[in-house]
């Protein structure tokens, strides 16, 4: 017979906090960087409507709640919350990734996925994807300084001289693709987290996630495309 | 049958283990699963070399003692589109071909110290149930049965969730080895009975608490656990679990510790 070892069983450390904590701090920040995402989506394809109307909604963002609170206030409010949620979102994968990792030292020899989709499996990496990205696209057209347009072009010229490069548009398309899968998986999974979803709204939920991934991610991709083709001069 | 077998051995814990392969010859299709491996440990006998551990009780499917991967699959489920979801025991030869080579792994987790061979202790999930999967009744004579009346609804997702077996497919398939669906099973058989209303806020956060405290990770809702569970136990206990976790934390329950 044999028996188990004493020094087989782990010694509890105090858990701080709950992995469904974090799951749930991974959800609401999640759900506060998608409902700015729809905004900027709406946003980026006034593109359409020209330098000027861009350019205008782009001056009208930094004067929001003028003249009851000083210029930019509201601008740096909404950027103060992002940057909260990215942070809150960041501490809560790696600390659920960490765990996972202890979770599963070694791994299986042979092993075979069947119900796991495309999306959930690169959750991890495809956030690291857009967190690297994200860093990229602030310097590239928020403050400029990765634009070949430059810092102190309009953000209509910036946007064209971008996206007219190849290159730059690609970088796009890979990360906005690597957005419509976290997307994909991050509302399902969102939905399940905060206790929302049961047998019969399974399906909905999931057919919902596909879509709205899929609009988000075409609504993103077409303006840069569109600069880049030339529909958008 | 012919079959080529790969079955990881490891005498004990502390050393290292590997894949060792074995044939074995005139396999019934007939046969389950286990009884291929005790042929092959009646072979290995003869021959004077060490047994396969692996666990078994009841060998009907509803005990949860026994469980393998097989071919990278908790139990095999998942593998063959014609066979229903079921624990190793009732996985029957016929579902494999003559010539067959069959990868045969334990469940792996920290949580899951291996004993030997395929053999795992999962005393852990007793441990989750210990830390509230219960509830608490007086003892005595017992009251009239229809004295408390429970909704259809309610009673057959109770059952459903009941139905798991603790066998452990679901840590073992999940990528994070997390025991969400187990746990989550346990939480909402009792939670969705009047009976397990008392103790509800605090058995949710003290069995997750505990769950963490062994070493599962955490779930990312990829549904692995689900198809590979010998009784399909769905996803909604995990959203259900999660509800019952926010509404407890809201009303300030905090696990004992």
């Amino acid at each position: 017979m044999t028996v188990t070892h004493s020094g087989q069983r782990r010694t509890p450390k105090a858990a701080k906090t709950s992995s469904v904590f974090k799951k749930v701090v991974m959800a609401v920040s999640g759900i506060i960087l998608v409902l700015y995402l729809v905004a900027h989506m709406v946003g980026n394809l006034k593109l359409f409507a020209g330098a000027e109307t861009f350019n205008g909604y782009s001056e009208w963002i930094r004067r929001i709640g003028e003249p009851a609170v000083p210029g930019q206030t509201v601008l740096w409010i909404i950027r103060l919350v992002l940057l909260v949620a990215v942070a809150a979102h960041i501490w809560a994968a790696i600390s659920l990734w960490r765990q996972a990792k202890r979770a599963r030292p070694q791994q299986y020899v042979a092993r075979k996925q069947v119900a796991q989709s495309y999306a959930s499996r690169t959750m991890r990496w495809g956030g690291v994807i857009l967190g690297l990205f994200i860093v990229y696209h602030i310097l590239d057209l928020t403050l400029g300084v990765a634009n070949p347009a430059g810092h102190d072009a309009t953000p209509y010229d910036r946007a064209i001289a971008g996206f007219s490069n190849p290159f730059v548009t690609l970088v796009y398309v890979v990360a906005l693709l690597a957005l419509g899968f976290h997307l994909r998986h991050g509302v399902w999974s969102a939905t399940q987290t905060l206790g929302q979803s049961n047998k019969t709204r399974e399906r909905t939920v999931n057919a919902f996630a596909t879509v709205f991934a899929v609009v988000l991610t075409a609504g993103f991709l077409i303006p840069p495309l569109s600069v880049l083709v030339g529909i958008i001069e | 049958m012919n079959l080529k077998l790969r079955v990881w051995r490891q005498r004990s814990a502390a050393e290292k283990g590997k894949m060792v392969t074995y044939q074995v010859a005139d396999v019934s299709p007939d046969m389950s699963f286990l009884e291929m491996l005790d042929v092959l440990n009646e072979q290995l006998i003869l021959d004077g070399e060490d047994p396969v551990s692996f666990d078994h009780d009841c060998r009907e499917g509803i005990c949860g003692s026994c469980g393998v991967m097989i071919n990278g699959r908790a139990h095999g489920n998942g593998l063959f589109d014609s066979h229903p979801q079921t624990a190793t025991c009732q996985l029957h030869m016929r579902s494999f071909k003559d010539g067959d080579t069959i990868d045969v792994e334990p469940w792996r987790a920290t949580a899951f110290p291996l004993i030997k061979d395929l053999a795992v202790d999962r005393s852990a999930l007793d441990r989750i149930i210990q830390a509230g999967g219960y509830i608490s009744a007086p003892t005595g004579t017992a009251p009239e049965a229809h004295s408390i009346l429970v909704a259809k609804k309610d009673s057959d997702a109770a059952f459903d969730a009941a139905t798991c077996i603790g066998c452990g497919a679901c840590v073992a398939a999940c990528p994070n080895a997390s025991s969400m669906l187990f746990t989550s099973s346990k939480v909402v058989h009792l939670g969705l009975m009047p009976q397990g209303q008392p103790e509800r806020d605090d058995r949710v956060v003290n069995m997750i608490h505990q769950q963490d405290l062994e070493g599962f990770g955490g779930c990312t809702n990829i549904g692995e656990c689900s198809a590979s569970c010998p009784k399909g136990i769905s996803m909604e206990n995990i959203s259900r679990l999660n509800h019952d976790l926010l509404g407890a934390l809201r009303a300030g329950a905090r696990p004992k510790s």
